[in-house]
């Protein structure tokens, strides 16, 4: 199953590579990760997307949390949260087909960021499906290239008081 | 205001520590640290090899209980430093090992002598620091020794590169305290696990105490003792565990695991519950991981919740100090009535305890005129010392041999490698302790294989007139590779005949130690009694052992702890 877990940990040099190095020594799968500094300048969060089963995660878990520089590890799993990645895909236009592409990407709530005679570079943020739902629909017009941004997550606040 | 280089803050800042011994090996980027201990109280062991020093500061930090301190160079010398480093880390000892580096302005220009030592040994070590500024130093090793002490303990390395020691600043203000944010150990183990661990103990009908380095780690061996008895349960211990628990007895069983006893493996196998204190259910311990403990709910007391269900998945986790935990359940016992009768309740199991302690007990058979026995010398050093004693072992059948015929009654009195399996690591390891316990006999029990991967730390030994006794169990082979070449790979003896070494006794006198042999049973004796005897410098004693005598119990890899191959 895959797990989004948010790692918060000291802003120094050489922790992400504890990190990753935690992961590929011990055999953990990282999917995706995206790293960025917090509220708090000395604080970095990671966000990992990582899958395993429940043994699996338990022990990400407790080893991310031995590390010296790791200060708070929480997993998303069975939360109320919010996900997003972001993605700037670069698709070839004709003059047939460019109308055709502004309407998917209005649909999707994108939007064109550059634009040359033969492409339309377009940015696009969501959940994983939506962005694979779009590529989905603009691979047929000739996708020249795609960048994906980790997933980064944060927990809904409650609705009540 | 006096200004110091960073070279003598660094020292002043491991005499706040306490320290007052380091083993080390001078070079280029750690000069300036060297002409610092020039005119420090500090005492500096000069090994001849930096894995040796690393393993002698292990050996030091075993025996002692504090944490050992080595200083070497950068590049070579730090990168050899990697195996004493993870030696130490799979065992848990607390050790701070400072690499010198190259000047900040030329790291990453592959300089002269220059590695990457902090990115090296990150997963070796329980944390690492490349200090890059001096002013931030002081903290560095505030918490390098913390980190290293506390929780788990565990190997601390901190990288310095030379403009940081030459750089200069006024008076050392070295932190008293420390915390850090990230980083606070659980040593208190919670009341309801512990209240429900004792119920379930007090119920069981046939428990098992299997006990690990933790408890020697933490000092607990009393307190386990003390536990133990109050409730009557049989206890057994990993190899790194022998110690911890008195070897002489009657509740011990003897080692479990690949060459543990006879009894120990059906009293694990057969228990209804499993009390593991300070262990990490290591796979030469659990044999085929489906069928360890198949009867048992498990209580596991550990410092460290990433032991607990990584192998085997628990009953009863208990995360904290083994000794603080040990004595939190001590104090919640009935009272001594209702243990007596507790115990009493106990003595069908403990009977079929002893029928299996007797029926396959440890044994060989020493023929008078016959070869030597290893088995045969262990015992006779034992009697000859009394148990009186630290050994440490290489790796290999003299490290299995050392744990299963010699009876350890004191923590920190047998000091081998079990995590890694070092070969290498016994003899460095004995000048350490013997540094650290200069009054003491201590003897490395070793194999002729493993005893020349640091033989160079024989002039280490004669230098600082160390009576470290080595015991030679010379076989001319790679005894345990070549053990499972005969069992498991059609007795083909690949690479394992080493019989082109040195004469050992010329060898002990080329370095100025002394040199003694046995060729028979007979000589056996004689011989340890010469080598105990000598006070100023070191002893190898050569015994010419039986090439085909073998290690049993063993429990096939993957095969469960009751499928033994015994004698």
């Amino acid at each position: 199953m895959r797990h989004t877990i948010s790692v918060l940990v000291t802003n120094e040099f050489g922790v992400l590579s504890r990190i990753s190095g935690l992961f590929s020594g011990r055999g953990f799968n990282i999917e995706s990760l995206s790293v960025a500094e917090t509220l708090d300048p000395h604080v970095s969060r990671m966000t990992i997307v990582t899958s395993g089963d429940d043994k699996v995660l338990e022990q990400i878990n407790k080893q991310l949390n031995k590390l010296i520089n790791v200060i708070k590890v929480y997993d998303f799993t069975g939360e109320d949260h919010i996900e997003r990645e972001l993605a700037l895909v670069k698709v070839n236009i004709t003059a047939d087909s460019r109308a055709e592409i502004l309407s998917i990407v209005d649909i999707f709530r994108a939007k064109v960021v550059d634009v040359s005679p033969r492409t339309y570079t377009i940015e696009i943020t969501g959940d994983e499906e939506k962005i694979s739902a779009l590529t989905e629909l603009l691979r047929p017009f000739g996708i020249k290239e795609i960048v994906r941004t980790g997933r980064i997550a944060m927990a809904r606040s409650p609705k009540q008081k | 205001m006096t200004k110091k280089n960073g070279a003598v803050i660094l020292l002043e800042c491991l005499i706040k520590e306490g320290v007052d011994t380091v083993f080390g090996f001078p070079g280029g980027a750690v000069l300036p640290i060297y002409d610092a201990l020039y005119d420090s109280p500090i005492k500096h062991i000069l090994v001849r090899h930096e894995q040796g020093a690393v393993h002698m500061a292990d050996g030091y930090a075993r025996a002692l209980g504090r944490p050992g301190v080595v200083i070497v160079t950068s590049g070579p010398g730090a990168t050899n430093t990697v195996t004493g480093i993870a030696t130490a880390y799979m065992d848990s000892i607390p050790m701070v090992v400072i690499t010198g580096q190259v000047p900040t302005a030329l790291i990453g220009n592959d300089a002269f002598q220059e590695a990457d030592i902090v990115g090296i040994t990150r997963p070796c070590t329980k944390h690492n620091y490349l200090v890059k500024d001096l002013k931030d130093l002081p903290r560095i090793i505030k918490e390098s020794f913390y980190i290293a002490t506390t929780g788990r303990p565990g190997p601390v390395l901190v990288d310095i590169p030379k403009d940081v020691l030459t750089a200069v600043m006024g008076e050392l203000k070295y932190p008293d305290k420390i915390t850090i944010e990230s980083y606070q150990p659980n040593y208190k183990g919670h009341p309801g696990q512990i209240k429900k661990a004792l119920q379930l103990i007090l119920s069981a009908k046939r428990p098992v105490v299997y006990a690990g380095g933790g408890v020697v780690l933490s000092n607990a061996a009393q307190e386990l003792t003390a536990f133990a008895e109050k409730l009557g349960i049989p206890t057994t211990t990993t190899l790194m565990g022998l110690g911890g628990f008195p070897g002489t007895h009657d509740l011990f069983m003897g080692m479990l695991g690949m060459h543990g006893t006879f009894c120990a493996n059906m009293a694990v196998t057969n228990t209804d519950c499993l009390i593991a204190i300070g262990a990490r259910f290591d796979d030469r311990v659990t044999g085929k991981i489906d069928e360890f403990a198949p009867y048992a709910d498990i209580v596991h007391i550990d410092i460290d919740p990433t032991s607990i269900s990584k192998n085997v998945s628990v009953d009863i986790p208990i995360v904290g100090d083994v000794k603080e935990v040990l004595k939190e359940m001590v104090k919640a016992l009935p009272q001594a009535k209702a243990l007596k009768e507790h115990r009493k309740g106990l003595s069908e199991w403990q009977a079929q305890i002893n029928e299996w302690r007797t029926t396959h007990a440890l044994s060989y058979n020493q023929e008078p005129n016959g070869k030597i026995k290893p088995q045969f010398v262990i015992e006779k050093l034992y009697e000859l010392t009394k148990g009186n004693a630290i050994i440490t072992t290489e790796v290999g059948q003299n490290q299995m041999w050392a744990a299963q015929f010699f009876k350890y009654d004191k923590p920190r009195s047998f000091l081998t490698s079990g995590g890694l399996g070092t070969m290498g690591f016994g003899f460095p390891a004995a000048i350490g302790a013997q540094i650290a316990f200069p009054k003491s006999t201590v003897a490395v029990i070793a194999g002729d294989g493993s005893l020349q991967m640091n033989i160079q730390e024989l002039a280490t030994a004669v230098q600082y007139k160390l009576p470290v006794k080595v015991v030679i169990l010379n076989n001319m082979v790679l005894g345990m590779v070549r053990q499972w070449q005969e069992l498991f790979f059609d007795k083909r003896y690949s690479h394992t005949c080493i019989s082109v070494a040195p004469d050992f006794v010329k060898l002990a006198d080329a370095y100025g130690a002394v040199g003694l042999r046995a060729k028979k049973p007979s000589e056996v004796e004689q011989v340890l009694k010469e080598g105990l005897a000598v006070k100023d410098r070191p002893v190898l004693m050569d015994f010419r052992i039986d090439q085909f005598e073998g290690v049993y119990p063993m429990v096939p890899a993957g095969q469960p702890l009751n499928k033994m191959l015994l004698v």
